[in-house]
């Protein structure tokens, strides 16, 4: 029942979707007054029907009904209800169908809230998002249908894989949507705009709200991810540079550019054209971010189902918006005004341009890495797999020149300034945090040829932000950001360079001793979970001064059968430690691998902080 | 000759040109060195020369080779047509098990021996990776 409620009503917004491109195609030049309200009506049914067919796949995950095939392939009836609903975005048919309800609850809440613009911008970028609403509808109808039907109806589904039951795991799908498909609405009011040539300052801050909002929910989103997978996998990381994780970082180096670019535009009211390809790009990377992921082209220890035509599609439509794009820039093109002013070398747009510099280099690396191998495989058959050491490689040494300007930038002024005001007390500052970090290494005994300039610069930027704090100027939102960064480099940067490892293969009762510390391998209980048994090991690390208990467990899982080591992490603000274990073989030894992780909580904690300047911007009403 | 603004636009454009020559240089030489080649250990047998580079080996874990000591593991990946021996000190995914998909890497000793610095971590148990699948065809 409740699957053909939900696939009619999908039909229903396809049959809006159709209707309301062919009103703009043809009636365009009737009363704009009448139109209006006429619009409005229209997507506010099919906002409902979208609703209404995402609640009900909800609903059939709810009640395990299982003559559903996207719920018997994902739900079992003893998971929890939690992850029941989670469940539903979960696998790739429900998820287009989260992304598809975030188009159009997007579309709706610019409707209502472009009022004061121009009636022929608003219609055209409800025509452009329309345009992408019928091609996820299409897809979702013709290649991942969530509603088909089973006969006969089984008795019982195939269960969620037991990685995805995670509380992390389940928000992070909808709000990395959230991000991605803000730029949905980026894309479509930028062509809008290029064609009625409202290019402008006014634009600018009327778009900077989605940017920002579609920057903080992208951030959050990839941070969700990082969290699960650096408790959840068991390798005691958080980013693998694997190809999946890269899709979401591409369109986020864009976003982060484009979000200073639109600043220049409102404030100084050039880079018109920088500012839309940048919109085009970061649609296109987030479109074609859920093309890879989904299609199972890449070559990824996350890749989940997949199926090649669905890749096609989504490839295809993929290339006629960004076709169409470049067509309607070039054609448009001349609606830019052309700003004569006298570009200085010493100005805050040349720091801007020098971030977008840094953004699109750092992207380029990470989209030749991700891509490179496709590209190899397709040409000549060989599978190679770029790993870690590419993208520290280039991108470390580029992070000490970013560092500087990041923390120089802010405080030079727009149009001009005098470099004289940079140099001295700056500089100063950069010398004495370089030698500072000197020391720091030497007393550590960790010298690397980049890494000592690239603290140095961290802690420049960490300062030289925490005295912007004291200075009287309204940008808060900009300087939490930069101070949340700087925070966020540096304990990225400890944490490398001080974690420490071991790992052992140990029997119960045994113990061993490591880096002046002890480690016992004390008990193990069995305990009944509620869809799973758990095997709880019972550890401690004994050193000088302290006892560490520790409780990892092993999940089986019956539906589907598999097993997951959850990690047992004792965080504290100067580290975590981390001890996982894992079953080899029946024979009694288990192997187990114990991290000191330090300053982690801060990686988390200042990528919270920089979405919590992007929000104070966002509520900020003349930000 | 020419103006002033046309020598700092054709500037410019120089400047632009050669910084995305200098990019893409910089890109595809550390690409080069730090790419991982996905070898089967049929492969690996037919190998005419054997280099001192990183490599994956994908394969199955052979049933009942997985010997375990104090600090090392020790299995054999097989693609059913060829083994090779894995030595492995270090953590073990979740679901690393005899009978089951692996990918190991690490660096070959000889044809018959591979010692392995990492086991990488699948998150599904159907799930074969791409490579092992293809391998596993081939040699059917």
């Amino acid at each position: 029942m409740s699957s053909q409620i939900g696939i009619y009503s999908l039909y229903i917004a396809l049959i809006i979707s159709v209707f309301l491109i062919f009103q703009f195609t043809f009636l365009n030049k009737g009363t704009t007054k009448n139109l209006d309200s006429r619009i409005f009506s229209l997507i506010s049914v099919q906002f409902l029907m979208v609703i209404i067919s995402f609640f009900s796949l909800i609903y059939a995950f709810i009640i395990s009904d299982f003559s559903n095939e996207t719920v018997y392939n994902n739900s079992h009836t003893t998971k929890p209800l939690f992850y029941k609903i989670s469940g539903t975005w979960g696998n790739h048919e429900g998820s287009l169908l989260l992304w598809l309800l975030v188009l159009i609850i997007f579309l709706f809440i610019f409707f209502i809230h472009s009022k004061k613009l121009s009636n022929k911008y608003r219609l055209l970028t409800v025509l452009f998002q329309e345009i992408i609403i019928l091609g996820f509808l299409l897809f979702i109808l013709f290649t991942s249908n969530p509603f088909s039907n089973l006969f006969p109806i089984p008795k019982e589904g195939n269960g969620l894989n037991p990685i995805l039951q995670d509380p992390a795991l389940a928000i992070h799908p909808p709000v990395l949507y959230l991000g991605y498909v803000g730029t949905s609405i980026i894309f479509s009011s930028s062509l809008a705009a290029l064609i009625t040539g409202l290019i402008n300052k006014v634009w600018a801050s009327h778009i900077k709200k989605w940017v920002v909002i579609s920057w903080i929910f992208l951030s959050i989103g990839i941070m969700l991810g990082s969290i699960w997978a650096y408790y959840e996998l068991g390798w005691g990381g958080f980013w693998f540079w694997d190809p999946v994780e890269n899709v979401s970082l591409m369109p986020w180096f864009c976003l982060t550019a484009l979000l200073h670019t639109i600043i220049v535009l409102e404030k100084r009211n050039t880079f018109h054209s920088w500012a839309i390809i940048l919109s085009v790009t970061t649609f296109s990377l987030s479109m074609s971010g859920t093309f890879l992921v989904r299609s199972g082209i890449l070559n990824s220890i996350h890749t989940f189902a997949n199926d090649p035509s669905r890749g096609i599609f989504i490839l295809c439509f993929l290339f006629f918006l960004i076709f169409s794009a470049i067509f309607i820039f070039f054609i448009y093109q001349k609606n830019i005004s052309k700003n004569l002013y006298k570009p200085y070398l010493v100005s805050k747009e040349t720091s801007i341009l020098i971030n977008n510099l840094f953004m699109m280099f750092f992207l380029s690396v990470v989209l030749v890495g991700t891509i490179y191998p496709i590209f190899l495989e397709v040409i000549n058959d060989s599978k190679i797999s770029v790993g870690p050491p590419f993208y520290q490689k280039l991108i470390t040494p580029f992070l000490i020149p970013f560092l500087f300007f990041m923390a120089v930038g802010p405080n030079i002024k727009w149009i001009k300034d005098r470099i004289s005001k940079i140099n001295i007390q700056q500089l100063i500052f950069f010398i004495i945090f370089i030698l500072l970090s000197c020391l720091f290494l030497k007393k550590n005994g960790a010298l690397y040829l980049f890494v000592l300039p690239l603290i140095g610069s961290g802690f420049f930027l960490l300062f030289l932000t925490i005295k912007d704090f004291f200075l009287k100027s309204s940008h808060l939102s900009q300087k939490l950001a930069h101070f949340g960064f700087s925070l966020f480099m540096l304990s990225v940067l400890f944490n490398g360079i001080l974690a420490k490892e071991y790992s052992s293969n140990m029997k119960v009762g045994d113990e061993r001793i490591f880096m002046n510390k002890i480690i016992k391998f004390e008990n193990l209980k069995v305990v009944q979970g509620h869809n799973y048994q758990s095997l709880i090991g019972e550890f401690k690390i004994i050193d000088q001064k302290n006892v560490l208990n520790f409780k990892p467990q092993i999940r089986v899982y019956d539906q589907p059968k598999t097993i997951t080591s959850e990690a047992d992490i004792l965080t504290t603000i100067y580290s975590d430690n981390f001890l996982v274990f894992n079953v080899l073989k029946n024979d009694g030894y288990y192997n187990v691998r114990y991290q000191n992780k330090p300053f982690m909580i801060w990686i988390w904690l200042s990528v919270a902080l920089m979405s919590f300047g992007g929000i104070l911007s966002f509520i900020k009403k003349n930000g | 000759m020419y103006g002033k603004k046309v020598k700092l636009r054709a500037f410019f454009i120089l400047l632009i040109f050669f910084s995305l020559v200098l990019t893409a240089f910089l890109i595809f030489k550390s690409l080069e060195e730090n790419v991982v080649y996905f070898k089967s250990p049929t492969e690996i047998k037919n190998l005419s020369e054997l280099e001192n580079k990183k490599i994956r080996v994908g394969g199955m874990v052979k049933k009942n080779s997985i010997e375990i000591n104090e600090t090392e593991v020790n299995f054999i990946i097989t693609d059913f047509k060829n083994e090779l021996i894995v030595n492995f000190t270090g953590s073990v995914p979740n679901l690393f098990e005899e009978g089951k998909g692996v990918v190991a890497e690490g660096f070959i000793q000889d044809r018959n021996y591979f010692k392995a610095t990492k086991i990488l971590a699948k998150h599904d148990e159907n799930y074969m990776p791409p490579e092992v699948k293809e391998s596993l065809k081939d040699t059917n």
